[in-house]
């Protein structure tokens, strides 16, 4: 088999992954060397679907002994099978990055035979990867659940990032839907990882030369909308995992339909939750960068997120004894539960109202939206001059904003007979 | 007090020497001008030549009266593709040194200082892009790439591959402003280049540009795309340079300019 082919089978298996982030650890160059690492990581092209490509994302081999049945890479199912010598995968990399076509390396890998046989593989090849090509750009390994914890450090000493799946949001639904896979498998390297990494980082205050056990942390992904949970479930356990875990990114990934198995949604017709996969990455950066708690976005009697509104104006609208917040004095935290002010807005807001008060024209020149921010702000005590609106009004305009953003915005083209359908 | 148009070398030094003889000769500028660029004046003018001293009297002074962070960003404002930014920056400077001080740097919802964010905030959108979406190519072991920005990065992200690739040789053509990165043994240099041709690509050149173009289409998940959402984070403009949206091997190194 060639390398086109290999390389055509191996990352379509890959692609499903949703992480393919490069962030989280500094590394200048290195003399002698290839390779570095920035902090907020590079996204080097954007695939069609929109999602950035910035680690060269394959499979070490698509062989696997489970069958789960969210999975493409089932043993059940019919698919041309193939697997890297870690020397392919070295040259491919390196003759990647040296073109500048991709951050780095993100390895993931079905499992062949067995868990601690897999993790050996991908071990060799990250092995010579750093020693033989000396490279030094940014590693993403998978860690295998069920593998032996000191194979995953190994793993962990030679990438920057590991991730664990946790696949599903809940054990029933891994029950049922992945019975090669226990809950507990899927928590032991996590904890692992989390404890290695904290060992690491004090051991590096010590002694300069200690190993860097993943300094990029890690990370995780479940699928959402391949069973039934809540959004306010996935939230809630997301956060819990940030905590528990800390975890640098929980990533989800709206279902396709890989599978005709009797316990999924129908392949045909089936549409792919991206909205709702959408809402939760904006719920998520809302609890990571704006300092909301995951119980304040959702409660019982709103268990899941509003389709025509991003989270934070769904916030505000029900929390509008909030509001207005005064421009010239809201503290911060305040600043940043507005709608149309981000993280970068709430900073120059609180710059520039130290050489004097904030005016509204003031306001929209530093990068405001005031489209949206307008109904929840005052500046100086009054309300934007003009503005009038009631409750549903602001509500049907700020949905309407939202439609446009969206992909797909489509508009229905008014008709003046109407169709007859018989 | 005249006015008069400057004429300077176009470097931030230069720069910083015609600020400080404004204070000497007492003449606020009406334009500057480099001393390459062909247009004339109805001012009348005063050449300067780059005086390192001089230029870093003005340094010290924007960095004791202002902060280093509004120097740094004087610096990289000095690299964007903000209309009349020289006359621009000389009027946050004369604020800034004339009384104003500290007061000018914090001034985010000043028109003239909201417009310098702007322009610095695109810069660094740039700088952050062209990291990523610079294609190179290997011809007969030398790294080289072409850019078409529209602010002048190339001091920016150059050093960015020099690091990281050190071991390597990197030309890096920048076709709007003219000029080109040069990397070898540890040493680089930015200069300007009235042409610049890429050679024809080798075999395996070809063969690694098949693989990442299989690569780039077979990552993308069918069901889901999404043109829209792609546009809004690879801006078409940039890719008419890069291998994976251009069309099989043409033989050409890269291709033409944009129609």
């Amino acid at each position: 088999m060639d390398m086109m082919d290999k390389l055509t089978i191996l990352a379509d298996a890959a692609k499903y992954d949703a992480a393919c982030t490069s962030s989280g650890v500094v590394r200048g160059g290195m003399r002698g060397g290839i390779g570095s690492a920035s902090n907020s990581g590079c996204c080097h092209t954007f695939s069609a679907d929109g999602r950035c490509v910035s680690l060269l994302k394959v499979l070490m081999t698509n062989h696997c002994c489970y069958d789960c049945a969210y999975c493409v890479n089932r043993r059940s199912n019919d698919l041309p099978r193939a697997a890297f010598t870690p020397r392919e995968l070295c040259e491919l990399t390196i003759q990647f990055y040296r073109r500048n076509y991709i951050e780095g390396l993100f390895l993931s890998s079905a499992v062949l035979k067995s868990p601690d046989y897999t993790t050996e593989r991908m071990i060799a090849a990250l092995r010579l990867l750093r020693t033989e090509y000396h490279f030094n750009g940014y590693i993403h390994a998978k860690a295998i659940p069920g593998a032996d914890p000191a194979l995953t450090y190994q793993l962990g000493l030679l990438a920057d990032r590991l991730s664990v799946n946790i696949e599903l949001p809940s054990e029933g639904s891994l029950k049922l839907l992945a019975p090669d896979k226990k809950k507990d498998a899927i928590l032991a390297p996590m904890a692992q990882i989390r404890d290695g990494a904290e060992q690491s980082r004090a051991e590096l205050k010590l002694y300069r030369h200690a190993p860097r056990f993943a300094p990029a942390g890690q990370a995780t992904q479940m699928i959402v909308g391949a069973t039934p949970e809540t959004d306010r479930h996935i939230l809630k356990l997301s956060a819990g995992l940030y905590r528990k875990y800390g975890l640098k990114r929980v990533f989800f990934s709206a279902y396709m339909p890989v599978s005709s198995s009797s316990l999924l949604p129908a392949p045909e017709g089936f549409k792919p939750p991206l909205l709702r996969e959408h809402r939760l990455y904006q719920a998520d950066w809302l609890m990571r960068f704006y300092r909301f708690r995951p119980e304040e976005l959702l409660d019982d009697d709103h268990p899941n997120f509003d389709a025509s509104l991003d989270p934070k104006t769904d916030w505000a609208l029900r929390h509008m004894e909030f509001f207005p917040v005064e421009i010239n004095s809201a503290p911060y935290e305040h600043l940043l539960r507005v709608p149309g002010i981000g993280v970068r807005g709430a900073r120059r807001i609180l710059v520039a109202r130290r050489v004097g008060s904030v005016t509204f024209e003031g306001l929209k020149r530093l990068g405001v939206v005031m489209k949206r921010c307008q109904y929840f702000v005052t500046c100086g005590g009054r309300m934007l001059p003009g503005l009038r609106c009631s409750p549903e009004g602001v509500y049907r305009r700020l949905a309407g904003l939202e439609r446009e953003a969206l992909p797909g915005a489509e508009f229905e083209q008014l008709t003046l007979f109407e169709e007859k359908t018989g | 007090m005249e006015q008069v148009c400057y004429r300077y070398d176009g470097s931030f030094q230069g720069f910083l020497t015609c600020v400080f003889e404004s204070y000497v000769h007492k003449e606020p500028p009406a334009a500057f001008l480099t001393f390459w660029d062909e247009e004339t004046t109805l001012w009348s003018e005063r050449e300067v030549e780059t005086h390192e001293p001089h230029a870093q009297r003005v340094y010290k002074a924007l960095g004791e009266k202002g902060t280093p962070l509004f120097r740094h960003r004087l610096e990289r404002a000095f690299l964007t593709c903000l209309p009349d930014r020289e006359l621009i920056l000389y009027g946050l400077i004369r604020r800034c040194l004339d009384g104003e001080g500290k007061r000018v740097v914090s001034d985010l919802s000043d028109p003239v200082m909201a417009r310098v964010t702007l322009a610095l905030q695109k810069l660094f959108t740039e700088e952050d892009h062209l990291r990523g979406f610079v294609r190179f190519s290997d011809v007969d072991g030398m790294l080289v790439g072409e850019i078409e920005p529209k602010n002048r990065v190339l001091p920016l992200i150059g050093p960015h591959f020099a690091a990281r690739f050190n071991g390597e040789r990197i030309a890096l053509y920048d076709r709007t402003h003219r000029e080109a990165f040069f990397y070898a043994d540890l040493q680089w240099r930015i200069l300007p280049v009235e042409e610049f041709h890429i050679g024809p690509a080798g075999e395996a050149e070809r063969a690694w540009r098949g693989l990442w173009r299989r690569f780039y289409k077979t990552i993308a998940i069918e069901g889901r795309e999404n043109p829209k959402c792609q546009s809004a984070h690879l801006p078409k403009r940039y890719r008419h340079v890069m291998t994976e949206f251009m069309e099989e091997e043409t033989n050409a190194a890269l291709p033409a300019k944009l129609p």
